[in-house]
């Protein structure tokens, strides 16, 4: 009986549940990241890794191609996951972005930006190929993915990809948004991470704010600024360019 | 109002929706051509215009300040309804890439940074 209500209400109120147990899932990633990782890995790259476990779990027990969303217990996170919040809410991060601020990164900062987006896409397409994917728009979907998370799964929905490439790309970015947390106050020094500038170096190659800020976060606080600050531009500039430039390119090579 | 910066938001994400089609129909394809990325510079400089000209107050921001706040909960729900299940089945291509990249980005940063002049390091050395 019990469980025949909460049922319905999560049925009928998908949006409303999906809030809930978004939110759960980052509560859960927040203690973990705390506790078993003393804040090493950030709490948003366990929380979408969780999601992608969740998403195998609803996937196999579905059968169907939409991970949990093909549950109708959880038929929400599919319009909160949709491609129209996630792309509004993508829009209102270029809200924190400050003009004046960003032209004090200078030339030094948008050649490091192109840099990490051109390079992080050959390297992804190059390996796309070498594992047989040889058609024009999973190649750029999955290099897109390594350029980050976001710039993937929107390059991808541009051009129209499967989802199983989508989730290959938005994959790829995760890995390397969490490499990038892990590993950079352990390169550090190899990495020259000294001054504001050499951040914002570090903020356009790596990309993945999320990665760029823990990681920077982790080797010296000050310089956190500088490298985000920079790593806020990634995501637009490979929404710009994936579907359009470097989607171009690779269709005119294959 | 706070509904005022959500619909500065809804504003530029549909314009730059539009331009994005537009752009893509311009060069002879059916897909939209970075119109995520034309709705971020349609923002910044909406914002730009409007705090010159006065007429963003605070309560109107925290409009747009919500959605961008949302934004990671929302990659997570994305998360939860990708096809892992056919992604797994792609093999060793996420972990390789990733890799791949993380290292050819590394080798820059270093590379450039060992070009910066040391006088223009403005912090003082520990």
């Amino acid at each position: 009986m019990m469980w025949e209500i909460l049922e319905k209400a999560a049925k009928e109120n998908g949006l409303v549940t999906a809030f809930a147990v978004v939110g759960l899932v980052m509560l859960v990633s927040g203690v973990v990241s705390r506790k078993l990782t003393f804040g090493r890995v950030q709490g948003s790259a366990i929380a979408i890794l969780i999601g992608l476990a969740l998403a195998y779990v609803g996937g196999k027990m579905s059968g169907g191609s939409k991970g949990l969303a093909d549950l109708a217990l959880f038929s929400g996170v599919g319009l909160m996951g949709g491609n129209m919040l996630r792309d509004f809410a993508i829009v209102a991060t270029a809200f924190e972005v400050h003009a004046e601020e960003a032209k004090k990164a200078g030339w030094i900062g948008a050649i490091a930006l192109l840099l990490g987006t051109v390079l992080p896409f050959i390297v992804g397409v190059a390996v796309a190929w070498a594992f047989g994917y040889r058609d024009a728009v999973s190649m750029t979907t999955i290099g897109a993915g390594a350029i980050t998370y976001i710039v993937g799964p929107v390059t991808g929905g541009a051009i129209g990809a499967t989802s199983d490439v989508m989730a290959l790309s938005i994959a790829t970015g995760v890995i390397k948004a969490i490499l990038v947390m892990v590993s950079t106050p352990v390169a550090a020094k190899f990495l020259r991470l000294k001054t504001p500038r050499s951040a914002m170096v570090f903020g356009g190659l790596a990309g993945t704010v999320s990665g760029v800020s823990a990681g920077l976060a982790a080797t010296d606080r000050k310089l956190v600024p500088y490298g985000a600050l920079v790593a806020t531009f990634h995501t637009g500039l490979g929404c710009l360019l994936g579907p359009s430039l470097l989607f171009f390119i690779v269709r005119a090579l294959t | 109002m706070i509904i005022y910066g959500t619909a500065l938001l809804a504003v530029c994400h549909l314009l730059g929706i539009i331009i994005g089609d537009l752009l893509g129909r311009a060069l002879g394809m059916t897909t939209n051509v970075g119109g995520v990325g034309i709705a971020m510079l349609l923002l910044i400089f909406a914002r730009i215009y409007l705090h010159k000209s006065g007429r963003l107050c605070a309560t109107s921001e925290s409009g747009v300040h919500y959605w961008g706040a949302i934004y990671i909960p929302v990659v997570v729900a994305m998360a939860m309804q990708q096809n892992v299940v056919a992604a797994l089945k792609g093999g060793p291509v996420a972990l390789i890439a990733a890799v791949g990249s993380v290292l050819v980005c590394g080798l820059f940063v270093s590379f450039i940074n060992r070009m910066e002049p040391e006088t223009a390091a403005p912090e003082e050395p520990k």
